[in-house]
């Protein structure tokens, strides 16, 4: 597959022929019962069969990506003194977690053009078709998403945060936080000179639950009473066995 | 030490939990409630989902509930007839409650239902509670000889039909009221992600009359299985009850419970009425500004369901 893009890209581009080769410090990140975020090391170089164009520079554009889902943005108004949800926007799609780092300002590194043919931003990253009749300011729900998700670590923008060594090698880190959502984390590394994508290339990264919390989860989902069941015998031994304990220490 | 939760799905500081187990098992050691009105709006404020928090809540009250209605078992001051006829009338309102939870969801209240019940709740029994245990120091100040309080007309109670003796607690009287009084339980248990010990204890003393000293004993009977089975809908319909986070809290509210029970052995039932009232109110006052007050962000993000 890689070679085929490389012939392809060869192909199209035959004066720059540039190709991304990555590394990637941990293709899975493995949520434990210590989870607590994880630091993913993302470097790669620059493989080239021409000699080094060092002008326009060679920049770096990286995507991470989480699994995107449907999202219910509420609005609170006051209502008979009250503060209570009133307005509601379904937003179709919106990544779970988005991370996008560059070499440099993102205006510079990246056109408007190649934004809008890739979806690099956050902003392009979130689908959200119209909202229901009677929400004239749609574009404020989406504007709160973003602000919410990036107060929460969610949603980063890295501008400058990849490091370019002698136009070749490569290299940034994502830190994801502890409330990530389960699933296939899209990595994206655009390669661009004076704001056009010369070469791009894409990866997994999957985020899964492992062992005791794989097990907790799953029981809890497909076998919701033998679940139930489990928490109540849990509390119930427990109850008891407080009762009984304490009961010997007061003789 | 971080501990992810694996339903909350959320990471949270494990001697936290432990802590505000311990914090409520205090609390429920002094008082003898269950402490789950103040748990799930510390939940809340952790940053666990408040559907997490509530049906988690249920399982960790089965546990303390448990602990103590053996204690109240060993001392036979359980009235099982009654217990019984308060279960029925509670798991009929807790099916009801978790019915209101889930319709209520679906309309993006949920959150608004569990904050106005706590509101509303939470400022009637602390402040009945203020007053009384107010009046009660005062008259032992005063020292003044009173005469025993003459009990008045037999109440309504007492003239509504069905009527049932219940032997434990020497009283004769129609089962209606207990069912409507455990119907009411179950649906706060079911939305509140309580015990409703707070709620069902002055009710047992001041409308049904019961002798104090069964009084806790059987409303721990009602509550452990009103919560069981509140835990279990919980788990089947939502998905929404975190073994782990229940574990945490209950280890911290088996050892708290323990130093609350020493404290309140040093404290006069005056003074511990007062503080307990005192508790409410903060934590009543505290939910109701959130309701008042602009919220910094008036925005909140919701999962889409289905």
């Amino acid at each position: 597959m890689r070679a085929l893009v490389l012939i392809l890209s060869l192909l199209a581009w035959p004066a720059m022929a540039e190709d991304v080769v990555l590394g990637l410090s941990s293709d899975k990140v493995s949520i434990t019962t210590s989870f607590n975020g994880s630091q993913i090391l993302i470097f790669g170089a620059v493989k080239r069969e021409t000699a080094i164009i060092e002008d326009p520079p060679l920049e770096v554009v990286l995507t991470v990506a989480g699994p995107s889902e449907p999202v219910m943005v509420r609005r609170k108004a006051r209502r008979a003194g009250i503060w209570v949800n009133s307005d509601a926007v379904e937003v179709d799609r919106a990544p779970s977690f988005y991370a996008v780092a560059s070499s440099g300002p993102l205006r510079e590194v990246l056109s408007a053009t190649e934004n809008l043919r890739h979806d690099i931003t956050i902003d392009r990253a979130i689908r959200s078709v119209g909202a229901p009749a009677g929400i004239t300011d749609a574009p404020n729900f989406t504007t709160a998403l973003v602000r919410i998700r990036t107060n929460a670590g969610l949603y980063q923008r890295l501008e400058g945060a990849v490091a370019i060594d002698e136009h070749t090698l490569f290299r940034s880190s994502i830190s994801m936080p502890a409330n990530l959502t389960e699933g296939s984390y899209v990595t994206r590394i655009f390669l661009t000179r004076s704001g056009e994508v010369v070469s791009q290339y894409e990866t997994l990264i999957e985020v899964r639950k492992v062992g005791l919390e794989r097990w907790l989860f799953n029981l809890s989902r497909d076998r919701a009473m033998i679940y139930g069941l489990m928490s109540l015998a849990v509390a119930v031994a427990a109850g008891w066995g407080a009762s009984a304990a304490f009961s010997l220490l007061r003789r | 030490m971080q501990v992810y939760l694996p339903v909350a799905e959320v990471s949270v500081n494990a001697f936290l939990i432990l802590g505000l187990g311990g914090l409520v098992g205090v609390l429920s050691g002094m008082f003898g409630v269950g402490g789950g009105f103040l748990a799930t709006p510390m939940l809340f404020f952790i940053g666990i989902p408040p559907a997490v928090a509530v049906a988690t809540q249920a399982n960790q009250i089965v546990a303390s509930s448990v602990s103590g209605l053996l204690a109240h078992f060993r001392r036979k001051t359980v009235d099982f007839k009654m217990g019984s006829v308060l279960l029925v009338g509670g798991l009929i309102g807790s099916a009801a409650g978790i019915f209101v939870f889930n319709y209520m969801k679906s309309l993006g209240q949920v959150d608004l239902l569990v904050q106005l019940s706590y509101v509303v709740f939470l400022g009637i029994v602390g402040a009945l509670m203020f007053v009384e245990s107010l009046v009660a120091i005062r008259r032992s100040r005063s020292q003044a000889a009173r005469k025993p309080r003459e009990r008045r007309h037999k109440s309504w109670i007492y003239t509504m039909p069905f009527k049932v003796r219940f032997r434990t607690s020497g009283l004769y009287i129609s089962a209606i009221p207990p069912l409507l009084v455990g119907g009411m339980v179950g649906v706060l248990s079911a939305i509140m992600g309580v015990g409703g010990g707070f709620v069902m204890v002055p009710a047992m003393i001041y409308l049904l009359h019961m002798p104090t000293k069964v009084v806790v004993g059987t409303s721990l009977f009602q509550i452990v299985f009103v919560a069981a089975f509140t835990t279990m809908l919980h788990a089947t319909t939502n998905y929404t009850v975190d073994a782990v986070l229940a574990l945490l809290l209950l280890i911290g509210g088996v050892i708290g419970a323990q130093f609350g029970t020493q404290i309140g052995l040093r404290l006069k039932a005056e003074q511990l009425r007062i503080l307990l009232a005192s508790l409410v109110l903060a934590v009543c006052g505290k939910l109701a500004l959130d309701l008042l007050l602009k919220p910094a962000e008036l925005y909140s993000l919701n999962p889409v369901l289905n």
